[in-house]
């Protein structure tokens, strides 16, 4: 196997553009996830899905505005909060992706074996193996992946598996125009990663924290990791997500458990009911 | 984006991107799935009771209960492929043997059950099936000769692949990142015993005459008050991961499932030889079973898109200093 390869996601430097989400786009031939607007924040797309392999995250943090001298008056400005208000305190981006789990739940639950591990580490669906049975959708703790349902198939990120194999990086990270999203092999980035966060909480930002980069945690590590400035679970990732098959066999001990009883019920029905007869 | 305005139960305070789901809902359709769920479970103690029946001499028992084993295998395995996204792409499911995903594992098992009890089917209707044309085939001296040892051979294997049928579907829908069934994995199987062994007591009961149905009746309560037992005990270990099942349009067929079952478990009891009540327990404990699956699958998707259900057991383990890990700290 080559080197692990993976992403690490700065969002400190995130600026919201949605290059990313573009190039995914145009490079992979991703169709078109719909032209929403959800009223929310500046963010159209709303989550990764079939039709969405890169999502920039927008979060509007507002915080109780109080001024000290003028009372809110009719010759307060439009569009400035009054006091008590919420006012907007700052914006949080992130380009969210497939983080490539070292322990994949969906890979792990597919029963055709479209889903495979590369030699870059990556987690990619074989378009022309993939039987639809919808198995990984509800698999990924993260809710990634997911069924095109005009197709049948399930799709998500490859880390441009295909650029990969010709020594390209993938193009939201060649497109991406602050360096927010950072390719390489994951050692490298993980080292890197550490630096970064340790030089902005330096320049007091304590908030900043990395998400995904210990193979200590529930799915052994993410090939694709994130500098947060806050908690995960604020950018829609799950806090502490943990791979589903790492229950399997106690699940399987409890099925047995109950397929013994199941048995042994229907041995009482008969030898219950023997003398009636 | 916090959240604490519901006021029932004391709310968990969360945070979360403007309240949308974490986790993807399961794309499993109504009412392939659910039915698929019922026939499987069916399928599976059917054969149980099929090889009980028939070693206890109960010949007519045995017969039905054979029959309904290889229609709900097969009409089930019609339902799972009518489910997925690229039907014509079923065979894949023959490309891998995997034991680390359940579906697979449920296909094999789906398919030796199947095949076995179509073949213990056809032994035993082979004698009691008007000549036709369609079924001329077992009529062919070398097919009539070898087709009884080997429909009772496939009666006994079936009889071990079955209750495993009936429980490796809470293993398929625990092994996902949904709380309402990941959290659930001890007491589903059981729920799901419980439930097959119902149904097909149930089947038992409806199809055969009544002074050999006895053993039907008995299974029939036996399931019902396992499927009773496992639902109470499950909602109650839950605790918030569980409220799915309390809750909405999941809360109304899992309360429908459990008002039919503990209904259908009482009149099997006391059936006896009234018609009337034998029938009204069988349709009573066949759609409990049937509002069990349905209410199990929606309140997979109820907590799949709350992201209070993904995001406050996780937020709590963080908090109390103990992350998760592969394998689990013990």
């Amino acid at each position: 196997m080559a080197e692990r390869m993976g992403f690490f996601t700065d969002t400190s430097v995130c600026i919201g553009c949605k290059a990313c989400e573009v190039a995914c786009k145009e490079w992979n031939d991703v169709p078109d996830d719909g032209f929403v607007f959800r009223a929310t924040s500046y963010d159209n797309t709303g989550a990764l899905g079939a039709d969405t392999w890169r999502h920039v995250a927008f979060i509007e943090q507002s915080r109780v505005v109080r001024r000290q001298e003028e009372p809110p008056g009719p010759g307060e400005r439009a569009g400035e909060p009054a006091d008590g208000q919420e006012g907007i305190e700052g914006w949080l981006m992130s380009s969210d992706v497939c983080k490539h789990c070292t322990h994949a739940a969906c890979l792990d639950v597919c029963p055709t074996g479209a889903l495979f591990r590369t030699e870059f580490g990556t987690v990619v669906v074989q378009a022309d193996v993939c039987n639809g049975c919808g198995y990984c959708v509800p698999a990924c703790p993260y809710g990634v992946i997911d069924r095109r349902e005009r197709d049948g198939r399930a799709f998500k990120c490859t880390m441009c598996y295909d650029r990969q194999l010709g020594g390209l990086e993938p193009a939201c990270a060649k497109a991406c125009p602050t360096d927010s999203i950072q390719f390489g092999p994951l050692d490298e980035l993980r080292a890197r990663a550490e630096e970064r966060v340790e030089r902005l909480r330096g320049e007091g930002r304590p908030q900043a924290r990395l998400y995904g980069a210990s193979p200590e945690d529930g799915v052994g590590g993410d090939g694709a990791f994130f500098l947060l400035l806050d908690e995960p679970e604020v950018y829609g990732l799950p806090p502490d997500p943990v791979v589903t098959t790492r229950d399997l066999p106690a699940m399987w001990r409890w099925a047995a458990g109950a397929a013994l009883s199941l048995a042994g019920a229907v041995a009482v029905s008969f030898l219950s009911t023997r003398r009636g007869r | 984006m916090r959240r604490g305005e519901e006021a029932m139960v004391p709310e968990a305070e969360f945070r979360s991107y403007y309240g949308q789901p974490i986790i993807k809902s399961p794309v499993w359709h109504e009412p392939h799935m659910p039915v698929y769920l019922y026939l499987g479970g069916l399928s599976g103690a059917a054969s149980a009771m099929a090889l009980a029946a028939g070693a206890g001499g109960n010949a007519r028992l045995a017969l039905t209960a054979r029959v309904t084993a290889a229609l709900g295998a097969t009409t089930g395995a019609a339902f799972l492929v009518a489910e997925l996204g690229r039907p014509e792409r079923f065979l894949n499911m023959m490309r891998v043997f995997k034991p680390t995903s359940p579906m697979s594992m449920g296909s094999w098992l789906l398919a030796v059950h199947g095949g076995l009890t179509a073949l213990a089917a056809a032994s035993a209707l082979g004698p009691v099936l008007p000549a036709s044309r369609a079924t001329a085939i077992l009529r062919v001296p070398a097919v009539a000769a070898l087709l009884p040892a080997a429909g009772d051979a496939a009666a006994v294997v079936t009889a071990l692949t079955g209750p495993l049928m009936s429980t490796y579907t809470a293993v398929l829908l625990a092994d996902t990142a949904v709380p309402a069934w990941h959290e659930a994995h001890r007491e589903l199987p059981f729920l799901f015993a419980g439930s097959a062994l119902a149904s097909a007591g149930a089947a038992g009961m409806l199809t055969t005459p009544r002074a050999q149905a006895a053993p039907a009746r008995a299974a029939a309560v036996l399931g019902a008050v396992a499927e009773t037992v496992a639902g109470v005990v499950m909602e109650r270990r839950l605790g918030l991961v569980g409220e799915p099942y309390r809750l909405g349009k999941a809360g109304r067929r899992m309360r429908a499932a459990r008002a039919l079952t503990v209904g259908g478990g009482l009149l099997a009891a006391v059936a006896g030889r009234s018609r009337v009540l034998t029938g009204l327990s069988g349709v009573a404990l066949t759609a409990g079973a049937l509002c069990t699956r349905f209410g199990v699958l929606e309140a997979g998707k109820a907590s799949a898109a709350d992201p209070k259900y993904t995001v406050v057991p996780q937020r709590r383990r963080l908090d109390a200093g103990e992350p998760a890990s592969v394998p689990a700290r013990r």
